[in-house]
């Protein structure tokens, strides 16, 4: 049954379809996804343009010669990238794919306590502290990377409260420059943003369920080994995906409180084109490291997808 | 419950801890900024307004060229956000799925492959020369998602029936558009312009690659990172740029979710 309202709309659209019904004009009063169409097609025309011209661009540039109009194909960029003295390309992306893990776990450990907190324990003013918890993450990134090196520089603040506390006769140098360094900046750059999608899945969580688990007899842990955290699992996993992303290709961190054994494989793309200008050589590289993220994080949903299957099976 | 009852009174400490972890680290630039020392040591002994004296002189150039430039992205990605919202909130849009995801890809998408693959359409395929204008196209792309997110939100609130009731009251389309849908998505509009601007402001790596000899504010302040001396000027800059951002994304965030009274 059409209500009341529908009836009267469709009578107004009746009223106003021109005279001469050519089949066009009816096929766009009657097709909701034309006229959908009609107002997305600006948009997706933008980003078909910015995106896929762009990629398929990328990948056409990265079989070329490094010589701006007269370029001509080859497949130089990636015989560089799996010839046996091209190993640093390999290395490095091994080892961001791993510092990427690193991260990404650390991140959701430490915002998975806050963003229970904030939907169960927190009653008041919640609104207030989800946007107080999100501002950071709207910060400059630039800027939130550089706090870290003003933090663990050797004449920095770390060193100076450490020394001024006793607790070290002399400046330590080991602080800056390695990798746990660009682990503990990029978990706290990305902190902000990994606590809405959990504190989202767990606030919709139906609140019964958990009671049922104590009622039944369930500890608190158990509870949330096989009530809260299951169903909070697609919150923390939409944002261990993109982190680990977004995370892969980061290069300012690395360049900034890196140093030798922080460098990830976005500062050699960065290197090459800033330092040796060779375009098709970073065209190369990042399809590269975009194709070798695609296939990390496709066998991550099919694990996840596989596990899911198996549960629902047994 | 017991439990509750235990973890009640902790709750405001933990929130503190928090809070001063995501804020603390932030919240030195400011602090150091006034600090007559080019070293960024504690104790503070001095205070002094020099270096954004320094800053001033410098700065205030880049500033004002890149402003316009930001302030185009953002009311391109709204116009975007708000058609392609108001098409998905209205329509039954066979696709609709693939149709939000291909809008959602710069999210998702490193930014550095973004800025290899955009460098390479403006110089390969189009064979353009690098503008402002080139750059503002590239903020426009990666605004686009959160444009038409925080409108689509807004837009998915509010009841279907009052566009319904204007149209049979005799308006256009165009005067619903203007004096019905307009004004009620209003919040989520000047919000979707705020974030838009704010994430252009903030935006590094596209610009880097995109920019060629004319820096956007972060662009230059990471060349200047390189050399101790300039930290301190680079440390005053910073302050300014997160007053300005935490002014701006508390408008937003209060535009966005403050007026939803349902989260309360």
């Amino acid at each position: 049954m059409a209500s009341a309202g529908e009836l009267i709309n469709r009578g107004a659209e009746t009223r106003a379809r021109p005279s001469g019904r050519s089949r066009l004009w009816r096929w766009w009063y009657t097709s909701e996804s034309l006229r959908g169409y009609a107002l997305l097609a600006p948009t997706l025309m933008f980003m078909v343009f910015m995106l896929l011209v762009a990629l398929t661009s990328l990948v056409a540039q990265s079989f070329m010669t490094n010589a701006g109009a007269n370029a001509e194909f080859t497949l130089d960029n990636y015989a560089a990238i799996f010839a046996p003295n091209g190993d640093i390309f390999r290395i490095l992306l091994l080892r961001s794919l791993w510092m990427s893990v690193l991260i990404t776990v650390c991140v959701v450990l430490f915002c998975y306590p806050i963003a229970y907190l904030l939907a169960f324990h927190v009653k008041r003013h919640k609104v207030f502290w989800l946007i107080v918890i999100t501002i950071p993450f709207w910060t400059s990134y630039l800027l939130r990377v550089f706090s870290w090196k003003v933090i663990l520089q050797q004449e920095g603040v770390l060193n100076s409260v450490m020394l001024w506390l006793g607790v070290i006769d002399a400046p330590l140098n080991t602080l800056l420059h390695n990798r746990s360094a660009v682990i503990v900046t990029l978990t706290h750059a990305w902190a902000a943003f990994a606590i809405l999608p959990i504190y989202v899945s767990l606030e919709k969580i139906d609140r019964s369920w958990l009671e049922a688990s104590i009622d039944l007899g369930d500890s608190f842990w158990r509870r949330f080994l096989r009530v809260t955290l299951p169903l909070s699992m697609p919150g923390v996993l939409g944002a261990t995906l993109l982190l680990f992303i977004r995370n892969v290709g980061d290069f300012v961190t690395p360049a900034l409180v890196g140093g030798v054994s922080g460098t990830m494989l976005g500062n050699i793309i960065v290197s090459l084109f800033t330092d040796m200008a060779n375009e098709p050589l970073v065209a190369a590289v990042s399809i590269f490291m975009m194709l070798s993220l695609t296939a990390v994080a496709c066998l991550f949903v099919l694990l996840i997808g596989g596990r899911k299957r198996l549960r629902g099976v047994t | 419950m017991m439990r509750q009852g235990k973890i009640r009174g902790l709750v405001p400490v933990i929130l503190g801890i928090y809070i001063f972890i995501l804020y603390g680290p932030v919240l030195l630039l400011p602090l150091f900024s006034f600090n007559d020392n080019i070293y960024m040591t504690f104790p503070i002994r001095d205070l002094t307004l020099k270096w954004y004296g320094q800053m001033i002189e410098e700065k205030a150039m880049i500033t004002a060229l890149w402003a316009s430039v930001k302030v185009t992205a953002a009311i391109a990605s709204t116009i975007f956000g708000f058609m392609s919202a108001k098409a998905m909130v209205t329509y039954k849009i066979v696709g609709k799925g693939y149709v939000l995801a291909l809008i959602m890809v710069p999210l998702v998408v490193p930014s550095i492959i973004l800025g290899a693959s955009l460098l390479s359409f403006f110089r390969q395929f189009l064979d353009v020369e690098l503008t402002l204008w080139t750059v503002a196209l590239a903020y426009t792309l990666i605004s686009t998602p959160f444009s038409l997110l925080v409108i689509m939100a807004r837009l998915e609130g509010f009841d279907r029936s009052l566009e319904e009731a204007s149209a049979d009251l005799g308006m256009s389309a165009w005067q619903t558009f203007r004096r019905v849908t307009l004004p009620l998505a209003m919040p989520g509009v000047l919000a979707s312009l705020l974030l838009s601007f704010m994430v252009s402001f903030d935006e590094f790596m596209l610009a880097f690659f995109l920019s060629s000899n004319q820096a956007t504010l972060p662009v230059y302040m990471y060349g200047l990172l390189r050399f101790p001396d300039f930290l301190p000027a680079i440390l005053a800059l910073g302050s300014c740029i997160l007053v300005v951002s935490v002014a701006l994304i508390s408008t937003a965030e209060w535009l966005r979710r403050g007026q939803d009274k349902t989260l309360h």
